[in-house]
């Protein structure tokens, strides 16, 4: 196994031998779920903080559950705001943690670069569980190892992407991650949601949804939040949903074994029409599922890691 | 890094002996060949539990149970290596709980593996007894584990290494002993 | 008291002299440039071989931060840091605490810096009433109370029906109007928009964000017949803007820092806040095109934008953090080590950047060693070999993107009328 890393800030960091040993892991222990015990006495002993500013009960759930399940002791952190709220700095709480002695910090933050600054000043592991619009690398890892199970394979695959593009570190996570698994990446969505230079993140760029899900092997849809239409991104949500929602109608022209993935939560009516959300296209739960075994994974490798 | 050959200890004959004379000491203490189920301890106790389990069901007619235990994540030494090991899957696909199991391993050395296998077939249900199999009994055991079935006892010091090939994954059956 | 500087190579752009010359200074103004020259006995001598003698570098762009921000920067610790960095003078930014928008508090900094600071002190008076943008500030006493220039630096004014009022209304005090281009609207962005805010899913503010307001300010200047002065220009459809509006005669004129002239974007990636001031760091393209107006004159001169914070504003998140980086200290051995000594700038021309430039756009005295001048004066070491070490600064900020840096060529000695004031 070539995992020698630290902390897991971002896909960008890593290889393809490194993903791919992520995604063989949380294969061999996506099992323990079905078990009647859900318990293995690997990160016994082992202490997991969640320190999560921003409120996401569905991701800290996931990381809980990884942690418990690998019987580490895992205490769950909520911070309000960011160090502009009249609370203590990021820096201040990290250092307060570690004097706690953790194994592994997950952090949630709404500033991009707030895990690598984390990083740089504790000894423990730090997992990146979402920073502003940079990266979300459990959520890729997840959405990979959904793809390789249903696909058998990820080489060579078309995956669109489609939404709010330019406030997403999902979408970027998995562009950067897809594109080392040698996947072809397209983004979708209105001009305003597509940011600058896109294309030279190595991704074709569509303003056509039709266009951009024909050939498709997986489309991957983003939530819409509610705020683009205070900042002019879009007009209203009825007309984005029109334009840029996936419905039965529009999949009849896309392939007969696409994959519709979702990070979730849906936006039902939004992005994905009910019954795209509930069709037997949809693998939104099994990403679900897979989150908490690649959440293992990555706790198991970095919790046993000495580091760089 | 290297390490040398010193003897042959068992050769595709004796290997393949051994087996079926151990697949009939477990058929003999089960009293029959129904109700068995042999766990392979990943990766070559598996292949050899899948070839005593053939041999049960050549001799008696009816096939064991078969299944497959990766015992990384009960490790006692994770963190005290550089990387973690690797983790492999775990497949048992018949229920645990009330049964005979019989543990099958390569070799026997410090007793940790097996130690390992026990806690983790626990967590998958209460077997009623749980024996073992192994092909080499090579000493110097760390924990009070003992065998029930033995393919060769073999006495060596801890400066060797007690190397089991298998056809299935390394294209001769033979058992050697090397050193370092 | 007579001071004798013998043998430096003096560069004196405003005299037209760039040559081996001694310079004798008596009662703290220059008395005679000339070669050989005897000053009476008693005098005290500066040995200058090797070096060169320059009219005193002016930074027209600096906070202070007093009053009100005093622990952030103070005027005695921010002249001091002035001095060591070969500054004779410096301008100092309104946007303190009151804002210096009512000659009180134009009294207080320059009846401060009498007792306090160590270089000349120029105070420039904000635009609008505590920076609001809605209501004009006592242009007229500001003006008459000292303050060399007039601006709103660290706001944009949006209004510019309010703005065009503001340049007519200063007409007569012959003061230029100084703006920090930067539409408060596309502005928003904790970077520079382009490949690297794509990457790093940081907020990005696009170049249009200046450039939108540079082209207004120079279209109200050309309405007026102000002086309007772009501060830190750092885009190249910005520099397009001014050299255009030169042409047809719009008397604008434009500064840059060091930091726009040396750094793109790539260096945010390290998400390290010490990178982070408005405006941004730009691209390559950018970058080029400021050098390239530096050298031919389209930018007139080279301001730091010295603008201190205290640790605990500049550590943390990046999209939190104060923007602001000090330049004071780095940016005369940055530019020589940087631009002369590759060639890419001339020292005369360096000299007429960071002197006589800033003093003939705000009508100082000072920019030249013609005899009769106040004794200002900057003398570098070529030779000199730098290290960026910010725990040594003499500012109270220690924030800089160049921290660790090295090169050749840095101050040696800076008098203020005659008086040693930094060596």
């Amino acid at each position: 196994m070539s995992w020698k890393r630290k902390d897991l800030l971002g896909m960008q960091d890593l290889d393809a031998a490194e993903i791919i040993g992520v995604l063989d892991t949380a294969s061999s222990m996506k099992e323990i779920a079905a078990r009647e015990i859900k318990k293995v006495p690997t990160l016994r002993g082992k202490t997991v903080v969640n320190l999560f500013y921003e409120s996401s009960t569905r991701t800290r759930t996931s990381f809980e559950i990884a942690g418990k399940w690998l019987s580490a002791d895992v205490i769950n952190f909520s911070a309000s705001g960011s160090s502009s709220d009249k609370g203590e700095s990021l820096l201040d709480t990290a250092r307060n943690i570690e004097a706690m002695s953790p194994d592994v910090v997950v952090v949630r933050h709404k500033a991009a670069g707030a895990p690598a600054l984390l990083a740089r000043h504790l000894r423990c592991g730090v997992v990146n569980a979402g920073d502003g619009a940079h990266e979300h690398p459990t959520q890729a890892l997840l959405d990979l190892m959904t793809i390789r199970e249903k696909k058998g394979h990820l080489e060579g695959l078309n995956v669109t992407i489609v939404g709010d593009i330019t406030h997403s570190r999902v979408a970027r996570s998995d562009i950067y991650g897809m594109r080392k698994m040698g996947i072809t990446v397209t983004v979708a969505g209105p001009p305003t949601l597509i940011p600058a230079q896109c294309q030279e993140l190595g991704v074709k760029v569509s303003h056509r949804l039709e266009e951009a899900i024909a050939h498709a092997d997986v489309i991957m849809m983003l939530r819409l939040q509610h705020e683009r239409m205070q900042g002019g991104f879009i007009p209203s949500l009825r007309e984005y949903s029109r334009v840029w929602g996936l419905s039965l109608a529009k999949l009849e022209h896309c392939r007969p074994d696409v994959l519709i993935m979702h990070p979730g939560p849906v936006n039902r009516g939004v992005e994905l029409a009910p019954e795209v959300a509930d069709s037997p296209y949809s693998v939104i739960l099994d990403q679900v599922a897979n989150g908490v075994a690649v959440r293992m994974a990555v706790l198991y490798m970095l919790a046993g890691s000495k580091g760089a | 890094m290297s390490s040398r050959e010193k003897a042959q200890v068992l050769d595709e004959t004796g290997l393949d002996r051994a087996l079926t004379r151990i697949a009939h000491e477990i058929v003999e203490q089960a009293g029959g060949g129904q109700d068995i189920a042999l766990v392979g301890i990943k990766t070559r106790g598996v292949t050899l539990a899948e070839r005593i389990g053939a041999k049960i069901a050549a001799i008696e007619g009816t096939k064991p149970s078969v299944g497959a235990l990766d015992i990384t994540l009960y490790r006692d030494d994770l963190g005290l290596k550089a990387e973690q090991p690797v983790v492999r899957s775990t497949e048992i696909s018949f229920p645990i709980q009330g049964r005979t199991v019989v543990l099958v391993d390569d070799v026997l050395f410090t007793g940790r593996t097996i130690r390992a296998a026990m806690d983790a077939l626990m967590d998958l249900g209460r077997p009623h007894i749980i024996r073992l199999a192994v092909l080499v009994d090579r000493g110097h055991r760390e924990l009070p584990i003992r065998p029930d079935y033995i393919g060769k006892n073999l006495p060596t010091s801890r400066r060797e290494t007690v190397a089991v090939l298998l056809r299935e994954h390394d294209g001769v059956d033979r058992v050697v002993i090397q050193e370092e | 008291m007579n001071l004798l500087i013998k043998g430096g190579r003096v560069v004196d752009p405003a005299g037209g002299t760039d040559a081996v010359q001694d310079v004798w200074i008596a009662d703290g103004r220059i008395h005679k440039v000339g070669r050989g020259l005897k000053a009476p006995a008693g005098a005290e001598t500066v040995d200058a071989t090797g070096k060169v003698v320059c009219p005193g570098f002016i930074d027209m762009h600096v906070h202070l931060r007093e009053p009100g921000f005093e622990y952030k920067e103070t005027i005695a610790s921010g002249t001091r840091a002035a001095a060591a960095g070969g500054f004779t003078a410096v301008a100092c930014m309104a946007n303190t605490f009151p804002v210096n928008d009512n000659r009180a508090v134009t009294d207080y900094i320059l009846a401060r810096a009498k007792v306090e600071g160590v270089v000349r002190v120029y105070p420039i008076g904000a635009v609008t009433r505590n920076l609001e943008g809605t209501q004009l500030a006592e242009l007229a006493e500001l003006a008459e109370a000292g303050c060399v220039a007039f601006s709103d630096d660290g706001k944009c004014v949006m209004n510019a029906e309010l703005y065009r009022r503001a340049m007519e209304y200063a007409l007569p005090f012959g003061v230029p109007v100084i703006s920090h281009a930067e539409d408060c609207d596309l502005g928003h962005g904790a970077m520079h928009e382009g490949f690297v805010s794509t990457e790093l899913g940081l907020s990005g503010q696009p170049a249009a964000a200046e450039e939108v307001m540079v082209a207004r300010d120079i279209i109200l200047a050309e309405l007026t017949g102000a002086h309007l002065h772009v501060a830190h220009i750092s885009t190249a459809g910005s520099v397009r803007l001014v050299r255009d509006a030169k042409a047809r005669g719009v008397r604008v004129t434009a500064e840059v820092t060091p930091h726009h002239l040396l750094l793109t974007d790539e260096v945010v990636r390290s998400y390290d806040s010490n990178c982070k001031m408005a405006p941004p760091l730009r691209g390559k393209r950018d970058v080029e095109a400021c050098l390239e107006a530096l050298v031919d004159g389209t930018i007139d001169c080279v301001a730091t934008d010295h603008a201190p914070h205290a640790l605990s504003e500049k550590e943390g998140e990046f999209a939190e953090a104060a923007n602001g980086i000090v330049g004071l200290e780095t940016a005369v051995p940055l530019l020589l080590d940087r631009l002369v000594r590759p060639g890419v700038l001339d020292l005369p021309t360096l000299v007429t950047r960071f002197s006589t430039g800033p003093a003939r756009l705000l009508n100082l005295p000072g920019g030249s060693l013609a005899p009769g001048a106040a004794a200002d004066i900057t003398i570098l070491d070529l030779e000199r070999t730098w290290t960026v070490d910010p725990a040594a600064f003499r500012s109270r900020g220690r924030s800089t993107p160049f921290a660790g840096f090295t090169g050749t060529g840095a101050p040696w000695m800076t008098l203020v009328g005659g008086v040693t004031v930094a060596s």
